[in-house]
């Protein structure tokens, strides 16, 4: 792919205005709930308000005689399921049967205005038969034999995976020292500001729109195809500009089926814009996470063996539970080397709103548990933590234990950046009792190397149309949910036509006009969006050269493209318009247009499980917190974070930083407060299910940023580009616990690291305790029999050795390929 | 108030100096002034976030003071002067505020964006000069999931010097990053 290297860049790297920012500013941008249409009927789901029952009976007919009301659907209606995943395909869009969660929705009306649609779900009688809810994971798994599906592979535990890239055991006997940690981080939610939404329109001739805030119009698409049993040329699905996302709305959700069932069903448009309560049901957000960490250190702190434990609560239904549940293991191995490693992982069901990806997808969890822990073993061997972590980094252009085929890696650059900028060295274990400085690193994705199906196509698509005019249109299916996926093909397509970014027409998330790209998930979109613009972008400058040169009367290799203009860069003077270059090349071969696509390379693994983890590149960073305990009341303020991230290339610094300080700042409401948290005792009713309770950080919370970028360029990033949407949150809390510990000496090996958890553990340390808060066991799961990979340095190829579980392949990562 | 009147099918008028202009509108008395917004008079760029007046979106300015449409009862607003992100613009020229918003990427999704702008306004209109601390107590109850409200203090900033008449430029470091 291109590089930025030696080339003379007029558009990437140059701080700029987003493509939107103007409509963004004014009001003009059209969210879901925007749209309204003539005749438009509205929709509500009624929801259980049991946990776990039986739905005895339903009966719709006082609803259906209301005035005002046009239809009222329940299970049986849409008796196919759908989930994100082909192996957790568990989702009915109305529960015929039973019900798994408090707000699982089991009928929907559509009237004429909310209030009716409001008033009629009081008219539906539902007769529930209440079971045994499973509030816990540690019920769920002394509890298989009330399972609440029947597809788990054990009981209540969905998903059990064991995996050896060598034999830890001796690592752990010829180790300096040996340590083990619990922790368990908390689950908390996207909490986006825009309320989902949908739209559906059916016309006479059985054609279905859906307009939704969605991240994943492809994955709607197929959904909807397969659930209303409908071809999917007859769907077209546009995602609307997301307020905001953060993983809360790559799902496919039963709204989004149930108001396009409607809208058959009534021949009327339907909309339907959900509570933000029923946000909090719908949930999809981070699992909360049991982590079991086992290290052996050689004396200066080389990971001889690592051996990891999670235990994620996954709430009632599949989502991409298979996938977050290998992802709290696979991203261990690409920040220091680890010689031989182990993970086992387990996702339990259990009767709350299903989780599901949140920003770091199944990461942000173990790498808060590796990194205090690492911030533990740097005591033990009386180092310091950032010498530790240096000592030790994954070299580039390297593979992993786990057959993770690491590119650029400017992780070194970003601690030794990081820790020069805070002071790290004149402050750690130095300043005074309440205050404190703590660091981490972590690694994440630029886009999951497989798709959610397994299909050998393109996971990114790009057409562009030239227009006489000397106008360009981008055409693809990515999704713009405030990230800048728009603004990235206008740049890339505007640097390599030497156009300005704003002359481009920018046409995205819309299934009927876009070439597919699998959605806004995984931080993929920079990568495999901006490498299928810039192929297609090359292809057009290619066709534009063959006709400029020939009619300037210079060697193809002469041709340049700037400032709306091709010219000989010998004579500069010596050009044409871009419009003109459009002129002479359409007149000479017809219509210009041209396609580009992307697909990442294959993965180096061949075990099962082998699909989630492989990335085309890793971005890094580092985080140093900054914090004040107040020893009296436990409250821990953050009044500052540095944090160096490896972005591989800056294509708009202004949207790169800006990830960054929200990044920093989702990472410090999960370090400090946010808490998704049921009442066990009231039948697992959500105990704070408002905006106002679900404390997340305001303006008065939110901490000083000093963002510092660092550019490793990646040879498969477009011009070296990685990812920066995700990463730069997954160092903050694990930071945020290890300044706390250098500032009072207690350990908070739980978060959110609330006020009552640091003075707990601020007690018990006055007492003569060891001054931590954290778990203290982890319940015995039955693990399968592992699958055993040799790495690579002990001869492994990325196969598995017992040769049953090779042939086998994973649903969700969808391993199969390269096996 | 002379405007309010009875008309067919339970619905209320009222008139609003909303965005400069004279504007009768009729409703459903129970309505909120967000939903006349929105669906009575079609201005969209006013958003909700809870509709519980938590998180601070649905902001738009009465008599010049930040207001929660979503808790404010319309009839209540007859004959007051309304101003929603749609009147935030002088004609074809955006608000120094939206300007600097767009230079500086403080609007990401741009959801809670008309909300942040119309409170910053307000902050503007009686504080020239304000300080880091004095931005950031003005817009504690607009809630954004996105920015990190770096960006948006840095944007305010901005905006109210360019509003004072200074000729401001970005912070290179806000806008590239620490090298």
């Amino acid at each position: 792919m291109a590089s930025a290297e030696g080339k003379d860049l007029r558009i990437v790297g140059r701080a700029q205005r987003k493509i939107d920012a103007t409509d963004k500013v004014t009001g003009h941008t059209v969210f879901a709930d925007d749209i309204s249409l003539p005749r438009m009927l509205y929709a509500k789901l009624l929801r259980s308000p049991h946990a776990h029952a039986d739905i005895v009976s339903i009966d719709t007919s006082r609803a259906k005689s209301l005035d005002g009301v046009k239809s009222v659907i329940t299970g049986e209606h849409l008796p196919i399921t759908f989930g994100i995943l082909p192996v957790s395909q568990d989702e009915h869009a109305l529960s015929p049967k039973r019900v798994r969660f408090i707000g699982d929705p089991v009928a929907a009306v559509a009237a004429t205005s909310e209030e009716i649609t409001t008033r009629a779900l009081d008219l539906i009688d539902v007769e529930y038969q209440p079971l045994d809810p499973i509030a816990s994971v540690d019920q769920a798994v002394m509890t298989p034999d009330l399972p609440i599906h029947d597809y788990a592979d054990s009981g209540n535990l969905h998903k059990l995976i064991d995996l050896e890239f060598g034999d830890v055991k001796p690592g752990f006997e010829t180790a300096h020292s040996v340590r083990e940690d619990l922790l368990f981080y908390g689950g908390n939610t996207h909490l986006a500001m825009e309320q989902h939404a949908a739209v559906a329109d059916w016309t006479g001739d059985g054609k279905l729109t859906l307009w939704s805030s969605t991240q994943t119009p492809h994955y709607v698409h197929r959904t909807l195809a397969k659930v209303l049993g409908l071809p999917p040329a007859r769907i077209r699905v546009i995602a609307c500009p997301n307020g905001g996302g953060f993983g809360g709305k790559s799902d496919p959700f039963n709204h989004e089926v149930v108001v396009a069932k409607l809208a058959m069903l009534t021949g009327r448009p339907v909309k339907i814009t959900l509570t933000r309560e029923e946000v909090f049901y719908c949930h999809r957000g981070r699992h909360p996470t049991l982590m079991w960490v086992k290290s052996g250190v050689s004396r200066d702190g080389k990971i001889e063996a690592l051996h990891f434990k999670t235990l994620l609560d996954g709430g009632g239904y599949g989502s991409y539970g298979v996938a977050s549940t290998h992802y709290t293991g696979a991203l261990q191995t690409v920040t220091y080397q680890v010689e031989r490693y182990k993970f086992q992982g387990a996702r339990a069901f259990t009767n709350k709103p299903p989780c599901g990806p949140k920003r770091g997808h199944g990461t942000p969890q173990p790498r808060y548990a590796l990194e205090v822990h690492l911030d533990k073993v740097a005591e033990d061997l009386k180092m310091d933590p950032a010498d530790l972590r240096l000592r030790h980094l994954v070299p580039p252009s390297s593979l992993t234990a786990n057959y993770l085929r690491v590119g650029s890696t400017g992780l070194r650059e970003c601690i030794e950046k990081a820790t020069a900028a805070a002071d790290w060295r004149d402050k750690y274990g130095k300043l005074p009792y309440g205050t404190g400085v703590g660091i981490a690193c972590s690694s994440y994705l630029s886009g999951a190397g497989l798709p959610i199906y397994w299909n050998d196509m393109s996971q990114s698509g790009v057409q562009l149309k030239l227009d006489r005019g000397g106008g360009v249109t981008v055409f693809c299916g990515s999704t713009e949910i405030g990230q800048g996926s728009d603004s990235i093909l206008a740049y890339i397509v505007a640097e390599v036509l030497g156009l300005e970014p704003l002359q481009l027409q920018i046409v995205t998330a819309d299934t009927d006009l876009a070439p597919v790209d699998l959605g806004s998930y995984s931080s993929r979109v920079t990568l495999m969006s901006g490498n299928a613009a810039l192929e297609a972008a090359e292809r057009a400058r290619d066709i534009l050269v063959k006709h400029v040169a020939e009619k300037l009367g210079v060697p193809k290799n002469h041709i340049s493209f700037a400032d709306g203009h091709v010219f000989d860069v010998e004579q500069p003077e010596n050009r044409m318009t871009f419009a003109e270059a459009v002129q002479i090349s359409e007149a000479a071969q017809g219509v210009i247009g041209t396609v580009g696509s992307y697909k990442p390379p294959p993965s180096e693994g061949r075990y099962r499980g082998a699909g989630v983890g492989p990335s085309p590149a890793y971005s890094y960073s580092v985080a140093i917190a900054s914090v004040n305990v107040d020893p009296t009341s436990g409250i821990v303020t953050v009044p500052k974070i540095w944090i160096a991230h490896d972005v591989g290339q800056c294509i708009n610094p202004v949207t790169v930083v800006g990830q960054v300080e929200g990044s920093v700042y989702m990472g410090l409401g999960e370090a400090l407060m946010e808490d998704m948290a049921y009442r066990e005792n009231r039948g697992l009713v959500h105990k704070i299910p408002s905006m106002l309770e679900y404390k997340s950080p305001t303006t008065l919370e939110m901490c000083d940023v000093e963002t510092i970028i660092v550019e490793d360029p990646d040879p498969n990033g477009p011009f070296g580009a990685k990812e920066v949407g995700q990463g730069p949150l997954l160092p903050v809390p694990p930071a945020v616990a290890n300044a706390v510990y250098d500032a009072v000496g207690v350990r908070i090996d739980e978060v959110p690291i609330t006020p009552e958890k640091v003075l707990r553990a601020i007690k018990d340390k006055v007492r003569g305790g060891t001054g931590r808060y954290g778990p203290t066991s982890f319940p015995d799961v039955p693990w399968p029999a592992p699958t055993v990979v040799p790495p690579p340095w002990e001869g492994g190829d990325g196969r598995a050795i017992d040769k049953a579980t090779e042939s086998e392949t994973t649903g969700g990562g969808g391993a199969r390929r390269g096996g | 108030m002379a405007h309010r009147r009875s008309r067919p099918a339970g619905r209320r008028t009222i008139l609003l100096h909303l965005n400069g202009e004279p504007t009768e509108v009729s409703f459903a008395p129970h309505k909120t002034l967000l939903e006349v917004l929105r669906e009575d008079l079609h201005l969209t760029g006013t958003k909700h976030g809870c509709e519980l007046g938590e998180c601070g979106t649905c902001t738009v300015l009465v008599d010049g003071h930040p207001v929660l449409s979503c808790l404010a009862v319309a009839l209540a607003c007859d004959g007051k002067d309304v101003r929603t992100v749609e009147g935030m613009a002088d004609g074809p020229l955006l608000h120094p505020l939206q300007e600097a918003f767009a230079d500086l990427g403080a609007a990401q999704c741009g959801y809670c964006t008309p909300g942040i702008l119309l409170t910053a306004q307000a902050l503007l209109d009686r504080n020239a000069r304000p300080s880091r601390d004095e931005i950031k107590q003005a817009l504690a109850g607009n809630l954004c999931r996105c920015t990190g409200y770096l960006k948006i203090y840095e944007a305010v900033e901005l905006a109210a010097a360019r509003m004072r008449g200074e000729n401001a430029e970005p912070d290179p470091e806000s806008i590239y990053g620490k090298r």
